[in-house]
């Protein structure tokens, strides 16, 4: 076949072509993949709140609170906690985590979403603040102030190693989330005594509904 | 006879020869970004494997229709479409190399080797060499970056593949760090150079 | 004074070629000399903001569109189109811009470090010190200060492998092996100022 030469109309002609087939085949593989990842990303965000809360409690539908997504638990229709979705801006990039409180507004469990920090520093954030062998730098059963400061600025929770500003972030993100939980505190009381009705009902139809997103 | 020595030449021409990070020195952006560990690095080279082979083929397969001097947007748009297919499976179903790997995968575009191998060969040549070439070449730069991922990951956390070798307290944590990634890549390169000339 | 420490932040601390390994290749290509590397640099500068900016407001409609898989085919694109017009609109009103900078423009298309920025401030994961919003100001302002700490790099490196050629290298190390030496010993230098931002 002879190869075409480089007139305008086919250097549109053929351009355009190659466009619109790659956008279209593009367009078939992102279909064919929207299912998975959507699962993927629901599955991943849903295990983090179990992670963070009590034991068998049925957790309520996303609200907003302070501009963090809140999730609260119940067992029974006793509200028993909330996981709080909270980010702040790291040493490598946003810090995305998901901690719990308990209804004493101590902290149960925490879970990092997603963190650009360096590997084999900043991204022991994964572990390093729920160490029980270390009650200096653990926070977990802690009761939260919301005001958790690393012990080089004055506070009471030890820095990793060599990554202070990656710990500050991850404090200043629990911080965060437990303004947002007292300011979803009191609408959890309220909203306890009208859900106590059925509320053990809803609770069943809203986490059936997570799962089915 | 001739036809099959031509294909295994240009088979190991990449992998051996003409290297792409060690003898051609192209994508060193994810050749130093991604080789924190010896999977980071497998898998990185597996993706641009991947991209190579197909956007090599499309282009071999087209090379007549496009018009010359349109011909560098062409490849970038045939490139970028497998690129964003990889990401997409890639998120899909390997979401937590996904994320390691992160912003490197859609820089797979921009990547030299890809547009260099496209103008250079898949251009001029049939389908099935094109095809063999992105291959070769695929295999030489994952290989490339496994190696020093895992040497890397040996050095700055004591693992290969996340097998511990020694005790990680031991290990010499500023190879998983960016310096060491410039360290680490110009002695492997001098080894290299090395070994050459004596050959 | 965020918006100082974004400065400080991508120039020195997060610097894009030394410990974000972004932009690589000119950092090793056009560094031989520092004239030609202040001016890759000043190249990069200008196409990286204006990049940033368009794509930023590119993927403000992508996102309404729910057409997001498009990102890296449409902005690579628009880069290398924008880099022809620069290049177009340079030579007709700047002839003199266009004589020191000219010769960088093609070269800008397969920056890695122009469409990894581009990316990073649309889907809001650049490196932000804390308590920075992100937003269009911000990601603009980050990518300025990202291109600068190219250029302070560039230039830097530039100087050392002027030194460099002066000197006696072992033969296994001439070349590239030595520059990333180099360049290794200077991440390493960088790397100190981590924990200032």
């Amino acid at each position: 076949m002879e190869k075409l030469q480089s007139t305008f109309k086919n250097m549109v002609l053929s351009l355009v072509t190659i466009s619109v087939v790659a956008a279209g085949a593009l367009a078939g593989v992102y279909i064919l993949t929207l299912n998975t990842i959507n699962a993927q990303k629901t599955a991943k965000q849903k295990q983090a709140i179990l992670a963070v809360l009590p034991e068998g409690a049925t957790v309520s539908d996303a609200e907003k609170a302070n501009g963090l997504t809140v999730y609260k638990a119940y067992i029974g229709d006793k509200w028993v906690g909330t996981a709080v979705e909270t980010e702040e801006n790291g040493f490598g990039g946003p810090q995305k985590i998901m901690v719990g409180f308990d209804a004493e507004g101590r902290i149960i469990n925490y879970e990092v979403l997603e963190h650009q920090e360096t590997p084999g520093l900043g991204d022991h954030i994964a572990e390093w603040f729920k160490n029980a062998a270390k009650p200096g730098q653990n926070i977990i059963g802690r009761k939260a102030t919301g005001a958790f400061t690393v012990s080089k600025d004055g506070g009471d929770v030890d820095a990793i190693t060599a990554a202070t500003i990656s710990s500050r972030a991850f404090l200043n993100a629990i911080n965060k989330a437990y303004s947002a939980y007292t300011e979803g505190e009191v609408q959890a009381a309220t909203g306890a005594s009208q859900l106590s009705n059925d509320s053990t009902e809803t609770a069943e139809v809203n986490i059936e509904t997570e799962v089915a997103k | 006879m001739n036809i099959e020595n031509n294909a295994l030449k240009t088979l190991t021409n990449g992998i051996l020869k003409e290297n792409p990070t060690f003898a051609l020195v192209l994508g060193m952006c994810p050749t130093l970004a991604t080789t924190t560990s010896a999977v980071n690095g497998m898998s990185m080279g597996l993706a641009t494997l991947f991209v190579l082979v197909c956007s090599n083929v499309v282009i071999s397969l087209l090379k007549n229709l496009i018009p010359d001097k349109v011909r560098i947007p062409a490849f970038i748009v045939v490139i970028a479409t497998f690129v964003t297919m990889v990401q997409l499976v890639m998120q899909a179903y390997l979401p937590a190399i996904y994320e390691v790997l992160g912003l490197f995968i859609p820089l797979i575009v921009v990547n030299c080797i890809v547009l260099g191998r496209a103008e250079a060969f898949a251009a001029k040549n049939t389908v099935g060499l094109s095809a063999l070439d992105g291959l070769g070449m695929g295999l030489g730069f994952t290989l490339s970056l496994t190696v020093i991922g895992a040497i890397r990951e040996l050095l700055g956390s004591g693992a290969i593949f996340g097998l511990h070798i020694f005790p990680e307290y031991y290990a010499m944590l500023i190879f998983v760090l960016a310096p060491g990634a410039f360290i680490a890549l110009a002695y492997l390169m001098a080894a290299v150079n090395k070994l050459q000339k004596k050959s | 004074m965020v918006y100082f420490l974004i400065f400080i932040s991508a120039i020195f601390v997060n610097n894009i070629v030394l410990s974000q390994f972004l932009g690589i290749c000119p950092f090793l290509g056009v560094s031989k000399k520092i004239d030609t590397a202040l001016g890759m640099a000043a190249a990069v500068t200008f196409v990286l903001v204006l990049a940033t900016v368009v794509t930023y407001l590119l993927q403000m409609l992508l996102v309404a569109w729910g057409l997001e898989f498009l990102q890296t085919i449409l902005f690579i694109l628009i880069i290398a189109a924008l880099v022809q017009m620069i290049e177009i609109i340079l030579k007709k009103i700047s002839p003199s811009l266009y004589q020191a900078l000219g010769v960088f423009l093609p070269l800008i298309t397969t920056n890695c470090c122009i469409l990894g920025v581009a990316i990073l401030v649309a889907n809001g994961t650049e490196k932000l010190p804390m308590g920075a919003e992100h937003n269009m100001l911000t990601g603009t302002l980050f990518a300025l200060a990202t291109a600068i700490g190219f250029g302070v790099a560039l230039v830097l490196f530039a100087g050392l492998r002027e030194q460099l050629a002066l000197n006696k290298v072992p033969k296994a190390m001439q070349g590239t092996p030595i520059a990333l030496l180099t360049a290794g010993l200077l991440a390493m230098a960088f790397m100190g100022f981590s924990g200032v931002v």
